[in-house]
């Protein structure tokens, strides 16, 4: 699938941590996200995953192998890669609004020239009203809405989620899960989307990468042929329950057990 | 919350304060009493009424002639102090919170400034009165210079720790969104070390009031200390007492002052869960 076009596209990526006992998280990792792409890494806790997209963000380099991104080398971490943070990582001093405009205020773009742009992304992530509130006066799923709405303020070439709904209990996330993708479906935007969920890899992702552990590789690629646009009734879906025993497979494989990953 | 639920949290709030207050007041009836019951010697432990009319006299008395220097001066010599602490405190912050800022930020800072302060700490702003009135003289440059020194060290070791305290997402948050390094430092770890930075600036405020007592003992001729010293010595144990009494009132006002400001700033943080 690697054609010019990829929008991320990585070979022999390998990332060691030094030490006393030196820890491979990552070794030989291939992997090309074509533009416009959805892709979901799935894999269990210390797959790698998360280093694989802090490399793609720019916030960790690589120890061997080669990275490029809109077929250019990796820069420094800035806005055309936006990262949507398990724990949310917003500022706790500043209001909604002010997080949600943070990025164009420290660009020192003028006030009028993203003011509407916030409001209106604001209101898309279901938060009118909210503008005002502090983070610690919101609620789990609400924090994720804001770190989505600042990113979509940014209009990034690329969107990477770190396990963004991981932390949210299961009726929310499927309302986040509905969120994103009515989202996506009207930006079509590249997405690189870390999950250990596997409904929710199938239920967003346009392929679904398999990762394994120690040290994290991708095991297997995926497509999903699930039609556009998809809502959370596909969850019973017959293409969908079908992929998903697929995948499930693949994992007890690889782990030798079943309770690895997934959330049933 | 119902009106009567209010009510009852009033009087709750009540009760707390008047079971605080308890002690207090039968410490000082049974000290009024011994005082009364010439108990005491009136020299060394003067009746709190005595001392009440002393501050009475002190504050509001007409002219410093004759047998009582102190009459009419107690305000003079409260700002007099206050205002030592004022500049100490300013310079404290004004050296303490950007350096503080900057050993949390920066590893290099941290290897090669820390260790100096560290060394420095454990001498006691009172071991550093001889050198302090060697290079400044019997002046205010002095005191202020032991008091800023004294506030310097909680403020300093404080801002280093909210600094150094910043969640490594929130830096990678605001990387992502653009942000260099100047902007990293004034508008996610200095807003971050914020409240560290008031709970060294609390504790700095009432070092200053130690520096400030000290100071003025041995180092300038006016403010509370100075008052303190110098009624001791002439044996006005009632003075030596209202004196205590001011100093203990200016420290509990100056704190009370520094946590509204701090509720201010910090209003952020104070917010419940709507």
């Amino acid at each position: 699938m690697t054609t010019a076009a990829n929008a991320v596209e990585m070979s022999g990526i390998e990332k060691t941590y030094a030490g006393r006992n030196p820890v491979t998280a990552l070794s030989d990792v291939d992997l090309a996200v074509g533009d416009g792409e959805f892709v979901a890494l799935l894999g269990p806790s210390g797959c790698g995953k998360s280093t694989l997209l802090n490399i793609v963000a720019g916030f960790e380099q690589p120890t061997a192998g080669s990275l490029r991104i809109d077929g250019g080398p990796p820069r420094r971490p800035g806005p055309d890669r936006a990262v949507v943070f398990q724990e949310s990582a917003l500022f706790p001093w500043l209001t909604v609004r002010d997080n949600v405009t943070f990025g164009p205020r420290i660009q020192r773009h003028k006030r009028g020239s993203f003011e509407q742009e916030a409001q209106r992304t604001i209101d898309l992530v279901g938060l009118g009203g909210f503008e005002d509130h502090y983070p610690d006066q919101l609620s789990g799923g609400m924090k994720q809405r804001v770190g989505i709405a600042r990113c979509l303020l940014m209009q990034p070439k690329l969107f990477l989620m770190d396990e963004p709904f991981g932390a949210l209990d299961a009726q929310t996330r499927l309302q986040m899960q509905e969120l994103l993708l009515h989202v996506w479906e009207t930006l079509k935007r590249t997405v690189i989307f870390i999950t250990h969920d596997i409904d929710e890899a199938i239920l967003l992702a346009d392929t679904v990468y398999v990762m394994s552990a120690r040290p994290g590789r991708i095991r297997s690629r995926n497509p999903v042929d699930l039609p556009r646009p998809r809502d959370v009734d596909m969850l019973t879906d017959s293409t969908f329950n079908a992929l998903r025993r697929d995948i499930l497979r693949q994992i007890r494989e690889e782990a030798g057990k079943p309770e690895t990953l997934g959330r049933m | 919350m119902t009106l009567s639920g209010l009510g009852d949290g009033l009087n709750a709030r009540l009760r707390t304060f008047l079971q605080g207050l308890a002690l207090p007041v039968v410490l000082l009836l049974l000290w009024e009493g011994a005082g009364r019951a010439e108990l005491l010697p009136a020299g060394i432990l003067p009746a709190p009424s005595t001392v009440l009319k002393t501050w009475e006299e002190w504050a509001f008395g007409s002219g410093g002639f004759g047998l009582n220097p102190y009459s009419g001066t107690w305000f003079d010599t409260v700002l007099f102090s206050a205002r030592r602490v004022v500049q100490g405190f300013f310079w404290a912050c004004v050296a303490g919170v950007p350096l503080g800022i900057w050993i949390g930020w920066s590893a290099l800072a941290a290897r090669s400034i820390d260790p100096l302060i560290q060394g420095l700490r454990p001498i006691p702003i009172t071991a550093w009165l001889p050198f302090s009135i060697a290079l400044f003289g019997i002046r205010d440059m002095g005191a202020v210079f032991l008091i800023a020194l004294g506030a310097f060290y909680p403020i300093l070791i404080n801002a280093t720790y909210g600094a150094r305290d910043v969640g490594r997402n929130l830096i990678r948050a605001a990387q992502m969104m653009g942000a260099s390094d100047r902007d990293l430092v004034l508008r996610v770890v200095f807003p971050n070390a914020l409240p560290a930075i008031f709970t060294g600036m609390r504790l700095g405020l009432g070092v200053a009031w130690t520096a400030v007592i000290v100071a003025e003992i041995v180092a300038v001729k006016s403010g509370l200390g100075y008052v303190l010293w110098d009624a001791y010595y002439v044996g006005r144990m009632d003075v030596v007492l209202a004196d205590m009494v001011s100093i203990g009132l200016a420290g509990f006002l100056s704190d009370r002052l520094m946590l509204l400001v701090q509720a201010r700033v910090l209003h952020w943080r104070t917010l419940s869960r709507g």
